[in-house]
């Protein structure tokens, strides 16, 4: 795109004043000048055609943002991040189109095909288009389908959610749309002085999802980004407010087994999840970022900061995720049990390979009566990767007869991962259990002798056993979505052994 | 040509000589017997034969149907049709036996070019098979050996024998911890695999196993080395004089 780098070229050339100067003109540009201040607020809040509240919203944030400095708690070691030397706003550009399959990265495809994606989706998600005017062929026939389809099958789904009363859009278009939802819950779980990465969010967050369920309505369908395709290059700063109304039920998907790249190694998503009374929101993530090549260059940093209120009484929100990508994870979705009877779930599987570092866990804090979570965490460490659990269950001093089961489970693979657990457990109230359990394992030689000596090769051996160690967790997937989890298990585990 | 040969083999573990040198030859259709004391390096010596990594081969030769076993990976020994019963079977929490089996089998099928089995027609084989071992079905469903107990793991290594129809089967122990009716029904299940192509080596302590599978030859092993062999009255006779006359022979 000459345009878009003609305008990072000039944009360069100018310094602060005649920045501020040209700011009007700015706007027409694709993509924000490098560096953070008010004004790159300004510009991305403008780019949205955003109302002033919320323009006001993201500048509190920056300013506190200004004030604050970066977490260095977490077991995760990465070069200074320079927060001037980043581009706060692109424009959602469509992919750079390919006009044939056969022009995608014959690895990537490699990668595809084991996953068991058909080719019309590897079409879509590396966005092959037909040149216009050509004359179709079978890759660009291929290609056709798959866009016409996904379009349509995206409107009929449309059409069904509006049946039923849910919406479901970008958060731009219901920053617009629906200003009173938006005010009212936004930063309202995550607060915009929350932390270091949600707070720089806050500021800056570009697009992400916002679903809306009304009271007593069960969601027809999962919700997956996958079904937004214009809009899945939401980028860097991603932020997320699902509303389930009372007695209502969601469940949403995140991310995709696909292999993800990105130009922008910093990564700060926030989602907030609000359950009112009687209601449910279930919450899946698969994350394939970019983990870096073999000596641990270029992989996603990815600070994410997920929690959901369990705001009703008899509320339940469940996160469930695969974590396989990124070279530096930083992420612990987690449940407030505010109202009584609410219930908090977390099933995590994180695989780290290579050079990856996960710093992941959960937070379960225990405010109202009644109130019961469960964590089923599965850690996996292979190569020179280094995974942590870090988990906090807390009960307030009203939170009678909170009940918490914790099971956190390492495996490693080889010698030179290592894999941690820091569980922090406070009780206010003398009536809550909480019950702990924690192990640490090494895929055995013998059992890999074992699975070898019946015909399994090494690769099948490693992925069928660590299949097996998270098989907890994979069934909390909705269906399709665990088969292709599973298989990106094995494939992040490749070349872990021998 | 002979199924599987031994030559001269010499295994270290850990800069320690456990094999020195033995030599056993086994041809289609033959079932031998290795007896021995505790150490005498039985199990080291199936381990060898099937591809486990750790034991050094310091000299000597293992050919399967004239060929190089050593060179191969114990998965492609597995698909040529070499299978151990282990002495001491691993579990597996949360691979199902029945998925394990299936997933084995059918990578044995595609190293030897063969069609792949889909769910049915594994099932069907499978239940056909655990029928005539009286296995019970829902052993199938659970975490491959896990919460097994010591004779139904050595009953699934003796399924998984008869599922795969391998050549040449090594069976360390297969006898300990069964219960008299278990290690009929087992040895009839190995019995029912005899045929003029396939060769059975069963390693054990006891002669009453032979009363069942009747070996065509029996060799007593001791420090390393195959020190004697004979038909089967050799192990007759062990039962009654014991190891140590072999002992000062080797
Ligand atoms: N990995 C190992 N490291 C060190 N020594 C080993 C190892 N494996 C086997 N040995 C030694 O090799 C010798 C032979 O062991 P092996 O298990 O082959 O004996 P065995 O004849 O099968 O005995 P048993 O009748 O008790 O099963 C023993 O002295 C044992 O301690
Ligand atoms: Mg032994």
């Amino acid at each position: 795109m000459p345009a878009v780098q003609e305008t990072v070229e000039r944009v360069r050339r100018i310094d602060v004043d005649q920045y501020r100067y040209g700011f009007e003109t700015l706007i027409e540009s694709d993509k924000a000048p490098k560096g953070l201040s008010e004004d790159t607020v300004r510009f991305i809040s403008a780019k949205k055609n955003e109302p002033a509240w919320m323009l006001e919203w993201r500048l509190e944030a920056y300013r506190r943002w200004l004030t604050m400095t970066e977490p260095t708690w977490a077991r995760v070691n990465y070069p200074k991040i320079d927060y001037q030397d980043i581009h706060y706003y692109a424009a959602p550009k469509p992919k750079k189109t390919l006009s044939s399959i056969d022009e995608i990265d014959p690895e990537i495809l490699k990668t595809y095909e084991k996953l068991g994606i058909p080719l019309r989706e590897v079409a879509i998600l590396e966005g092959v288009e037909p040149p216009p005017g050509s004359e179709p062929s079978a890759n660009r026939k291929i290609a056709v389908d798959a866009v016409f389809d996904s379009v349509s099958v995206a409107t009929t789904f449309q059409k069904e959610l509006k049946a039923a009363g849910v919406i479901f859009m970008p958060i731009s278009e219901a920053i617009r749309e629906h200003p009173e939802l938006v005010k009212q819950y936004l930063g309202s779980v995550v607060p915009t002085s929350d932390n270091y990465f949600a707070t720089l969010n806050s500021a800056v967050f570009s697009d992400g999802s916002f679903v809306y369920v009304p009271p007593g309505v069960r969601c027809p369908m999962e919700l997956s980004t996958y079904f937004r395709i214009n809009e899945r290059n939401t980028g860097q700063f991603e932020r997320t407010l699902i509303i389930a109304d009372k007695g209502s039920y969601v469940s949403y998907l995140e991310g995709c087994t696909a292999p993800q790249r990105d130009e922008n190694q910093l990564h700060a998503a926030v989602v907030e999840l609000v359950a009112l009374d009687d209601a449910e929101i279930k919450y899946s993530t698969v994350q394939n970022w970019y983990p870096g090549n073999s000596e641990g260059l270029g992989g996603i940093y990815n600070f994410v900061t997920k929690r959901g209120d369990c705001r009703g009484n008899h509320s339940k929100i469940s996160w469930t995720q695969v974590e396989t990508g990124s070279a530096i994870t930083w992420k612990y979705p987690s449940c407030i049990l505010r109202g009584d009877n609410s219930r908090g779930e977390f099933y995590s599987i994180a695989i780290s390979n290579g050079h990856q570092q996960v710093d992941s866990g959960t937070k379960m804090l225990h405010l109202g009566k009644n109130t019961s979570s469960r964590i089923i965490s599965k850690g996996i460490a292979a190569g020179k990767s280094q995974n942590t659990y870090r988990g906090l269950v807390t009960a307030h001093r009203k939170a009678t007869g909170a009940r918490n089961y914790t099971a956190c489970d390492s495996l490693l693979i080889g010698d030179k991962c290592g894999a941690h657990t820091v569980p922090y457990v406070e009780a206010k109230n003398s009536s809550a259990t909480f019950e702990h359990e924690a192990t640490t394992s090494k895929i055995s030689e013998d059992v890999l002798f074992y699975c070898t000596q019946r015909g399994l090769s090494q690769e099948e051996a490693v992925g069928l056993v660590v299949n097996g160690f998270v098989k907890d967790v994979l069934q909390q997937l909705p269906m399709e979505f665990a088969v292709e989890a599973q298989k990106l298990i094995s494939i992040s585990l490749e070349g872990s052994v021998g | 040509m002979s199924l599987l040969e031994v030559k001269d083999l010499k295994v270290r573990v850990e800069e320690r000589e456990i094999l020195h040198g033995l030599t056993l030859t086994v041809n289609p259709g033959e079932v031998h017997a290795i007896m021995g004391p505790n150490g005498s390096g039985k199990s080291t010596l199936s381990h060898v034969i099937a591809g486990k990594p750790g034991y050094e081969v310091t000299d000597g030769q293992i050919l399967f149907r004239g060929e190089d076993l050593l060179e191969m990976e114990p998965d492609e020994r597995a698909a040529k049709g070499v299978f151990l019963a282990f002495q001491y079977p691993v579990e597996i929490p949360g691979v199902t036996t029945w998925n394990f089996l299936h997933t084995a089998l059918n990578a044995q099928r595609k190293a030897r070019g063969q069609s792949q089995l889909s769910s049915p027609e594994f099932l069907k084989k499978v239940r056909e098979v655990a029928k005539s071992l009286n296995i019970p079905q829902d052993m199938l469903k659970r975490g491959v050996n896990v919460g097994f107990s010591g004779g139904e793991k050595k009953r699934n290594e003796i399924l998984q024998m008869a599922l795969f129809e391998p050549a040449v089967c090594i069976l360390d122990e297969m006898d300990s911890g069964l219960d008299i009716d278990a290690l009929r029904i087992a040895a009839d299940g190995v019995n029912a695999l005899r045929s003029p192509d396939r060769a059975m080596v069963v390693i054990t302590h006891y002669q009453r196993l032979l009363n069942y599978i009747i070996p065509d030859f029996v060799h007593v092993m001791s420090r390393g080395r195959v020190v004697k062999s004979g038909g089967k009255d050799l192990a007759l006779e062990l039962e009654a004089s014991g190891y140590a006359q072999f002992e000062d022979a080797a």
